[in-house]
């Protein structure tokens, strides 16, 4: 198990693999099969509510017949209706948007933290990830709370007399940005203080000694070789808010929905099985490159570093 | 110096590990390159050469931890390729001690008797054997963290010893501590290895620890192992110039054999010197030869020696460096070429008479040199 | 010693941790509101707290998630601590890379994508969607992340220790559990709250791949705020919180006593 170099491979190196592959096999890969397949499919009031069903019994007629009942009507659906495709559009622009923000408001934090004495910078990064342990669920509703009409957030702004009225906060855009940003900050910050954190400081004494003021060091030196860490913390974060369904759900607007509440609509509410599959495969599709990128980095670090 | 051991020299002792044309790559690099080598039972055996060299991988081998791409190792006569380091009888002391953090002393040193399935009673009695041994009674109970940097050494040291292994492997044992505790350590080891008799392989890149403790001294150079013969064999009768200028200082004169016999060799400089040798050389008349002349085997002198025929060569003191017990005088002789002497302090430095950019005779005794060819 | 840190530096981290926080001091400001309505300031009660108990709904679904949580953080917690020994410790094995695209594609997959595929693999198979299948896809996706936080302890964890135990007579398995693990206990116990944590608060996973009967608490709480502000549900993430904020703070000094040297806490 441990002996990687000298060729001692023996049966609890094999189970050691097998047994995680097989279950992530079995309960991951497997499904995105099927959820293709049923992409493919048409609704029906049976149950389950796809045709056509696979019968094995029925034999090589069986196959023939079920390859002849598939179909990518599901696909001409969602390319058709413009409804789909804004939705992916809008669900892009989100996540580009937030991530950006993520980057501007997390990478002042991620690099405060990393100034600080040692001890400092643990106690800070624990109060970092706290929130997050906690549901997120919860967080996101207390946003609710504060964004309502007769919420927090007036109440604050009227006493402070920066506007007269209160203002429309929730179920706009501005809304799911605030929702996002919460949510996803420690996302950002970790990836981003991990990296800032490992950088030597005599880097910046050269640069300090060579002529360079701060401002002009963190430009040229802090910034570019922080930039692994904020291509992970922008992963981290993009990839997963694109297909965002509970903030966009309980803070944003019913008109230009996201691509995480079409899906639950489809599935949920109308019941349309190969839709809502169908806007899955499109989805997957869209996510690949920036997924098989995340991976690309996490396994660079693996290997020089293991 | 090690007292007289020498089974190498006698045909009929069998050696206890034998590496028969072993290679090892890592992806494009070759860090062991046919290297061949036999090693005795009861010899305190140093790997000596730069990083990178590969001694390090040959030792892990012969610990189990990397196989062989090519080639065969023999441990007792038999090919031990095949068998996982937790079933050799060959046990490590690693460079950065590896101790378990979450054992104490006693804990550490006993885990490879409870490996062995030793009842408890015997494994407590060994336990206190080893602790007797490195001189650590009393602080079994402590765990690493309580210990100093030489105390963990010990642990590791008596943690490898306790299965009385027939070889042990030491990685660069004295590497983390401190120079006046290295000088200590090193007589210890020797002391250690000669009493209980056990196989010592060591790792090392620094010369004078090889030097002073081993029986026999295996110079390895980018894979290849380029001499092994005992200490003042390779400081002396150094295999090739790379040799000569890795153990020690050296100077290398470079110049063409004018006559070779087997007692005799006489050499002509580049810049006309006559260089004469009392001893042989493997080369034929005309062929090019360098002679190697170890700066404390060099006279420095004001006045013009007698005879100035041979071994003998003029110059200017470009450079002086003190260090208390010997003075080391860099010349720029005739041909341009700088020689290095040392000489020792014999007299305070008052009383120097050799100073910058004085004229100075350098000569030496037929016996002072060697001819390398290579 | 790295360079103080700039007012600048200071007061992006007060903003932020203030940002982080404001929205939970209110939640658990207005747990204690004696008024139903969050404009106004009834004074200090627990009623909340007491309306809690009696309700059944949300305490069944509390248990249940608490099952659920317990049963996939524990095999979660194995089945990615054999998956990052397998990715840090065999070497380069054939189908290494798709293995590691299995485990790092989780972490940023979109649930509703994760939620939806699941489902239809037990619609498929025709297995009775409840406790079991939320179960099983808790663990598949929090496996992952377990994974990382093992994996990331393993990468720093000297290697030569387990050279030394080999060398020792000791094979390959007995040195996993007598050297190895007491050390990355730690990171692997980080990882099991790591992986609770995820459970009790999933909610989309949850929605999908649930059945009659496995109600989860996030589940219930969404339909309960999807109707209006509830207090009871400040009451409920309140307690929620505390819990969590008393296991992350023993989680944190696990890991913090373990790793020699390293103090950073685990990463979500």
């Amino acid at each position: 198990m441990i002996g990687g170099n000298s060729g001692h491979r023996t049966l609890g190196d094999r189970l050691v693999v097998l047994v995680p592959y097989l279950w992530l096999a079995l309960f991951f890969l497997v499904p995105f099969l099927i959820v293709f397949r049923i992409s493919l499919s048409q609704t029906a009031i049976a149950q389950p509510p796809y045709t056509p069903v696979l019968d094995l019994a029925a034999g090589f007629e069986g196959l023939r017949e079920f390859v002849a009942g598939l179909s990518f009507d599901s696909y001409a659906t969602l390319a058709s209706d413009w409804l789909y495709v804004s939705s992916y559009l809008k669900s892009l622009q989100i996540a580009a948007i937030a991530t950006a923000l993520l980057l501007l408001i997390g990478y002042p934090i991620a690099y405060g933290i990393s100034r600080l004495p040692a001890r400092t910078q643990a106690i800070l990064v624990m109060l970092v990830v706290l929130p997050f342990w906690t549901s997120f669920l919860i967080r996101v509703y207390a946003w609710v709370n504060i964004l309502q009409r007769d919420g927090l957030l007036n109440d604050a702004l009227i006493a402070l007399r920066i506007v007269d009225e209160p203002v429309t906060w929730l179920a706009t855009d501005t809304a799911v940005y605030i929702g996002l940003v919460y949510s996803y900050l420690p996302f950002m910050v970790l990836p981003l203080y991990a990296t800032l954190q490992k950088m030597d400081d005599a880097l910046l004494e050269a640069a300090a000694d060579l002529g360079c003021p701060p401002w002009r060091a963190f430009w040229r030196v802090t910034l570019p070789l922080s930039l692994p860490g904020v291509g992970a913390g922008a992963l981290l974060c993009f990839i997963p808010i694109v297909g965002e369904f509970v903030i966009p759900d309980l803070l944003g607007g019913s008109q230009a929905l996201m691509i995480g509440q079409t899906l639950w609509t489809e599935f949920f509410s109308n019941r349309d099985w190969p839709v809502a599959s169908a806007v899955a495969v499109v989805l997957l599709c869209l996510l690949l490159a920036p997924i098989v990128a995340y991976q690309h980095t996490q396994m660079r670090e693996i290997e020089r570093r293991g | 110096m090690r007292r007289a051991f020498a089974p190498w020299t006698d045909p009929g002792t069998k050696p206890l590990v034998r590496f028969e044309a072993v290679s090892k790559r890592f992806g494009g690099v070759t860090a062991v390159d046919r290297v061949s080598l036999d090693i005795y039972p009861g010899e305190f055996f140093a790997l000596l050469g730069p990083s990178g060299c590969g001694k390090t991988t040959l030792l892990r081998m012969l610990a189990g931890f990397e196989r062989p791409d090519e080639g065969r190792i023999l441990l007792a006569g038999e090919d031990i390729a095949a068998v996982p380091p937790y079933r050799r009888p060959v046990n490590m002391m690693f460079q950065n001690y590896a101790l378990f953090p979450h054992l104490t002393v006693e804990g550490n040193i006993a885990f490879g008797l409870k490996q062995e399935g030793m009842a408890k009673p015997e494994m407590a009695a060994r336990v206190a054997e080893m602790l007797d041994l490195v001189q650590l009674e009393g602080l079994g109970h402590r765990k690493p963290a309580q210990l100093s940097g030489g105390q963990r050494q010990r642990v590791a040291l008596a943690r490898a010893l306790a299965k009385h292994p027939k070889m042990l492997l030491l990685d660069e044992p004295l590497a983390a501590l401190d120079k006046k505790l290295r000088a200590e350590t090193q007589f210890e080891l020797i002391d250690l290895q000669a009493r209980i008799g056990t196989t010592f392989v060591v790792v090392t890149h620094d010369q004078e620890e090889a030097m002073t403790m081993a029986h026999r001294i295996g110079v390895m150079n980018q894979g290849h192992l380029v001499q092994v013969a005992p200490p003042s064999e390779v400081y002396e009768q150094p295999s090739s110039r790379w040799v000569a200028g890795f153990i020690g200082d050296v100077n290398l004169i470079e110049g063409r054999v004018v006559s070779a016999t087997p007692q005799e060799t006489v050499v002509t400089a580049l810049d006309g010197t006559r260089l004469r040798l009392s001893q042989g050389a493997d080369a034929a008349a005309g062929a090019t030869a360098w002679v190697a002349l170890r700066p404390e085997k060099i006279r420095i002198a004001t006045e013009r020696p007698g005879d100035t025929a041979e071994n003998c060569v003029g110059g200017r003191v470009v450079d002086i460096g003190y260090l208390g017990d010997v003075s080391t005088y860099k010349v720029r002789v005739t041909d341009g070429a700088v020689m290095k002497a040392t000489v020792a302090n014999a007299t305070r430095l008052v009383e120097r008479t050799i100073g910058w950019d004085d004229e100075v005779w350098l000569s030496w005794t037929p016996g002072a040199g060697v001819v390398l060819t290579s | 010693m790295r360079k103080g840190p700039t007012w600048f530096n200071l007061t992006s981290i007060t903003l932020g941790l203030a940002f982080l926080y404001l929205p939970i001091v209110i939640l658990v400001v207005y747990s204690f509101n004696a008024s139903r309505l969050v404009t106004v300031w009834g004074g200090w009660s627990t009623r909340w707290y007491a309306a809690l108990l009696e309700d059944e709904a949300l305490r069944e679904a509390a248990l249940t998630s608490l099952g659920i949580a317990l049963v996939s953080a524990s095999a979660a917690t194995v089945l990615g601590t054999l998956a990052a020994l397998a990715l840090t410790r065999l070497g380069r094995f054939r189908g290494r890379l798709p293995f590691s695209a299995m485990i790092y594609a989780p972490l940023v997959m979109p649930e509703v994508i994760t939620g939806l595929s699941l489902l239809l693999l037990f619609v498929a198979v025709d297995f009775n969607r409840g406790f079991w299948t939320v179960t099983i896809g808790h663990a598949t996706l929090t496996m992952c992340f377990v994974a990382v936080v093992v994996q990331a302890r393993l990468i720093d964890f000297d290697r030569s220790l387990e050279e030394a135990a080999m060398d020792l007579g000791c094979p390959p398995a007995r040195t996993f559990l007598t050297v190895t693990l007491p050390l990355i206990a730690p990171a692997v116990a980080a990882g099991f709250l790591l992986a609770f944590s995820l459970s009790l608060d999933d909610l989309v996973i949850a929605s999908f791949t649930t059945g009659p009967g496995a109600t989860t608490l996030p589940i219930r709480i969404y339909s309960d705020v999807r109707l209006g502000v509830k207090p009871e549900i400040n009451a409920v993430c309140t307690i929620m919180i505390a819990v969590v904020a008393v296991a992350m703070i023993a989680a944190s000094l696990l890991t913090r006593r373990s790793a020699n040297g390293s103090s950073a806490a685990p990463m979500p």
